[in-house]
């Protein structure tokens, strides 16, 4: 620390010292964003810790009502989670485009993933019509009420992914690749992979470690 | 099973109807009449002076991290007269209800005052006055012209504030929780809560904690963003590094608490089983996540304070802040540990020898960095030069009363003695200890440090003075007696006594109650007799206490854009270290500055969130749906628009730093 070690007064330094930035130019608009809304996914991360926490201790709690052995189909989850899997490379597809300059085929991919988005609810949405109609309701048990949660939310915020999705293909349509419409394409792949990492998480504890116990 | 009968619901107006204001209640008639008229005379002499249009331009739209810093602060101290209130209305039940009386508060009523006493000042009043000042102090302390997302900081506040609002609105329709500040089911669940209370509890909550989580978010990319050139992480004033800390362990921790809330109202709207006693469900579980996230809760309002008193104990004693480094490690000490001590809430719970061994082991090790913290303040003030002005008293009186609190704390940090003094009024007493000697104390030498900055005059010190005296005393006679009741084994929340050799500790905290009442109307005389003379109180020089950080190399009050040329910096205490190396003030070569735009977005957005919250508590679904659409409708609007940001002219900076070189000129 040099500072500490001018002890003396101002007209004893030889080389004057620069206090103010005369020559600055402004911090560029969203500079901080991606730290931001990283930041913004690690808090929806606890939200996914705590319903995990909950699915974790209350998992078996029954309550003589039906186990996940009777309930799951691991074959309709596989397709439900290759379609998430899938639309995760579909973004990939729309970011490199995007990175190559062109409107029309980040459009594109973003509206297949957002198909494959699609895909992925109807089959949760049926799974989840399906259960209870088998009368395994998320008022039946613990079990099935830490469940219902843990999927559900997943399952809005891949809802709420796709209204984005739509919305940023609007505003993309309207002003183009612009600086600020880069930036949301990327805080929107944050989003949809964070989303994808989740549903491992989710394929692994609820569904695959569930018909094992 | 359920003890009481549900309400029924309409379509239309869902559980709403006339039987919901609470005409039976004379108390609340009353406030509600002196609420009414005081709100037409406030509303009225708006509009008389003509105030609307300047409030909605240069207040409720601002993105100033300045002027939201001063709202959070105005909400604050509003919540705050509510939450003291509910107080005295505590402290005058417990010492009237003795040998034989009932009180002056029925049950129901009185079981709604000791929880909203509990979440108004926690909620609306210890954190809006922390993220308020955060808000202010931090980017002026840094260097930065605005926080990192000034929107975002603008829709925080009035998140904050249509929490606030919701909760207020519970006291004149409806009711609120009979359940205590943290609403434990089973008692929280549908089936012994069946009414509304709770429902204000949780919508008001989860509306106020988007607020603060997105403030959490904002200030902790404002702080690793946008320092100004030269501020490494050690060269961050204390408070800044207490703010960043604080603000991470919000951004950790509230979306714990906006889960376990949503895992409440699933059970309460939906009918699940996460925390009811049958159907597999476990309410220790609820009490276990409540307490991950409100054990950092704590810590969040206190980190900040302790960068205060750091600023204000090194202002004051005219030397620099003996072991910053120290300092920095303590807190992120204390940031670390805040998470491995929440079972010490329920030792009682039933985990066994070991599970309570660690958490009580935990607690005790957070002392350490604690105690590290005031030998450093006491070793700053050891052969300083010391002021005793106001912001210096309150440290002193916090130093006092923080480490009695702080020794009570490690004795409840004791398994076995925990068993016998949990939820006694020795834990009320331990926790009001802390938080008004430590946050409250802290609040108040930070506004009486910093009002000067933020006004441009000094507060009046006769006034101070005799509001500091009757707050620490005040205090010491409301609490101590608790200290002792509690050790006599008489639990909270009792509303009437059996034993009449208990009435007189009771009424000796009563007496306290009311020297903190004078305490409190001493502030508010300080606060208006300073607007009123405030032109012999003016300060010119913008740096009245000899200070050391950055935020006084600027005028008083700050320019829109802070610093018209960025500051460069070189030593811990940056100002400090201009002042002392003859730094110049540029007045020449002013350019445009790039600011963002106000917009009216955030209280909008606000707006329509306060609806659903009401709609969602009373059942009435259709205005709910709406309430949602337009709230998510709104901001995809709101994101429609890419034009927020503009510039100040040169011509204008040039003014404004002219106007300030005639200001110093006059002032040498």
């Amino acid at each position: 620390m040099s500072a500490t070690t001018i002890t003396t007064a101002p007209t004893t330094i030889d080389e004057p010292v620069r206090f103010y930035d005369l020559d600055e130019h402004a911090h560029p608009e969203g500079h901080s964003t991606m730290l931001g809304f990283w930041i913004y996914l690690m808090s929806d991360c606890l939200i996914f810790a705590i319903l995990f926490a909950c699915y974790a201790v209350l998992g078996g709690n029954y309550a003589a009502g039906p186990a996940p052995k009777d309930l799951f189909d691991l074959k309709l989850i596989a397709l439900n989670t290759a379609m998430l899997l899938f639309s995760s490379i579909t973004y990939g597809f729309a970011v490199l485009q995007m990175q190559q300059g062109r409107v029309k085929g980040t459009q594109l991919w973003l509206a297949i993933t957002g198909l494959f988005g699609l895909g992925f609810l109807g089959i949760e949405l049926y799974e989840f019509h399906h259960l209870i109609e088998l009368g395994a309701t998320p008022q039946r048990s613990a079990f099935l009420s830490a469940f219902f949660t843990l999927v559900g939310t997943h399952g809005l915020h891949v809802t709420f992914g796709i209204v984005w999705l739509v919305t940023l293909m609007v505003q993309l349509g309207k002003h183009g690749l612009v600086a600020a419409n880069r930036r949301r394409v990327m805080c929107l792949s944050m989003f949809w992979h964070f989303l994808d990492v989740i549903w491992i998480g989710v394929f692994t504890i609820v569904y695959l470690m569930g018909v094992l116990r | 099973m359920t003890p009481h009968p549900a309400p029924e619901a309409g379509p239309f107006l869902g559980r709403l109807s006339l039987e919901a204001l609470p005409l039976h209640e004379p108390i609340l008639v009353a406030t509600f009449a002196a609420v009414v008229i005081g709100g037409l005379a406030v509303l009225g002499l708006i509009t008389k002076y003509r105030l609307w249009g300047w409030l909605w331009k240069e207040w409720f739209t601002t993105v100033d991290h300045k002027r939201i810093g001063i709202m959070y602060m105005i909400l604050g101290l509003i919540m705050f007269l509510r939450g003291f209130a509910d107080a005295v209305m505590m402290r005058l039940q417990q010492v009237w209800a003795f040998n034989g009386s009932e009180g002056y508060l029925n049950a129901h009523h009185y079981d709604q005052v000791f929880t909203a006493h509990g979440v108004i000042m926690i909620f609306f009043v210890a954190m809006p006055f922390i993220t308020g000042l955060m808000n202010y102090i931090v980017p002026l302390q840094i260097g930065a012209r605005d926080v990192s997302f000034p929107f975002l900081n603008n829709f925080s506040f009035w998140m904050t504030t249509a929490g606030a609002v919701l909760c207020m609105v519970s006291l004149f329709i409806g009711e609120f929780a009979q359940t205590g500040w943290l609403a434990y089911p089973p008692l929280s669940g549908i089936a012994y809560s069946p009414n509304v209370g709770v429902d204000y509890y949780i919508w008001s909550l989860q509306i106020a904690g988007v607020g603060t989580t997105l403030s959490g978010i904002n200030l902790i990319v404002t702080i690793l963003k946008l320092r100004a050139p030269g501020m490494g992480l050690m060269k961050m004033p204390v408070f800044t590094w207490t703010s960043l800390c604080a603000n991470i362990l919000i951004v950790a921790s509230f979306p714990v608490l906006t889960a376990v809330l949503a895992l409440l109202t699933l059970d309460r709207y939906v009918g699940t089983n996460f925390f009811t006693n049958d159907f597999g469900g476990s309410p220790m579980m609820y009490v276990n996540l409540i307490w991950i996230w409100g054990h950092p809760e704590v810590y969040i309002l206190i980190l900040p304070l302790f960068g205060v008193f750091s600023e204000v104990t090194s202002t004051f004693s005219g030397k620099k802040l003996f072991g910053y480094t120290s300092m920095v490690y303590a807190t992120v000490v204390i940031t670390i540990l805040s998470y491995i001590v929440w079972l010490h809430h329920f030792f009682t719970m039933g985990s066994g020898a070991s599970v309570n061994s660690f958490f009580g082991i935990t607690t005790m090790v957070i002392s350490i960095p604690t105690g590290a913290k005031l030998f450093n303040w006491l070793f700053t003030m050891y052969r300083g030069r010391i002021r005793f002005d106001l912001p210096m008293m309150w440290t002193v009186a916090f130093m006092l009363t923080f480490v009695v609190g702080g020794m009570t704390g490690v004795l409840l940090a004791v398994p076995p003695a925990d068993f016998v003094l949990h939820n006694s009024l020795f834990l009320i007493a331990h926790f009001h200890n802390v938080i008004i000697g430590g946050v409250l104390f802290g609040l108040f030498a930070a506004i009486n440090y910093w009002w000067p900055k933020a006004f441009g005059f000094k507060l009046d010190v006769f006034w101070g003075k005799i509001s500091f005296w009757c707050w620490v005393v005040g205090f010491w006679l409301a609490f101590m007696p608790l200290y002792v009741l509690g050790l006599m084994g008489v639990t909270r929340r009792m509303r009437v006594f059996d034993d009449p050799s208990l009435q007189i500790w009771f009424a000796i905290a009563a007496f306290g109650a009311l020297v903190i009442a004078a305490g409190i109307g001493a502030m508010l005389v300080q606060f208006g007799v300073s607007i009123r003379r405030r032109k012999e109180l003016a300060d010119d020089s913008g740096d009245p206490w000899g200070g050391r950080t950055l935020e006084w190399a600027t005028s008083s009050p700050p320019p829109d854009y802070n610093f018209a040329f960025t500051p460069v910096i070189h030593d811990l205490d940056a100002w400090h270290d201009m002042k002392r190396r003859g730094h110049q003030r540029p007045v020449t070569g002013f350019r445009d500055i790039h600011m963002p735009g106000n917009t009216g977005a955030g209280i909008i957005l606000a707006g329509f969130s306060l609806v659903m919250g009401f709609a969602l508590v009373w059942h009435i679904w259709w205005l709910a749906a709406l309430g949602f659409v337009a709230t998510v409708g709104g901001a995809i609007v709101h994101t429609f628009n890419y034009k927020r940001d503009f510039h100040i002219p040169a011509a204008t900076v040039v003014a404004v730093e002219d106007a300030r070189t005639r200001q110093l000129a006059a002032g040498a």
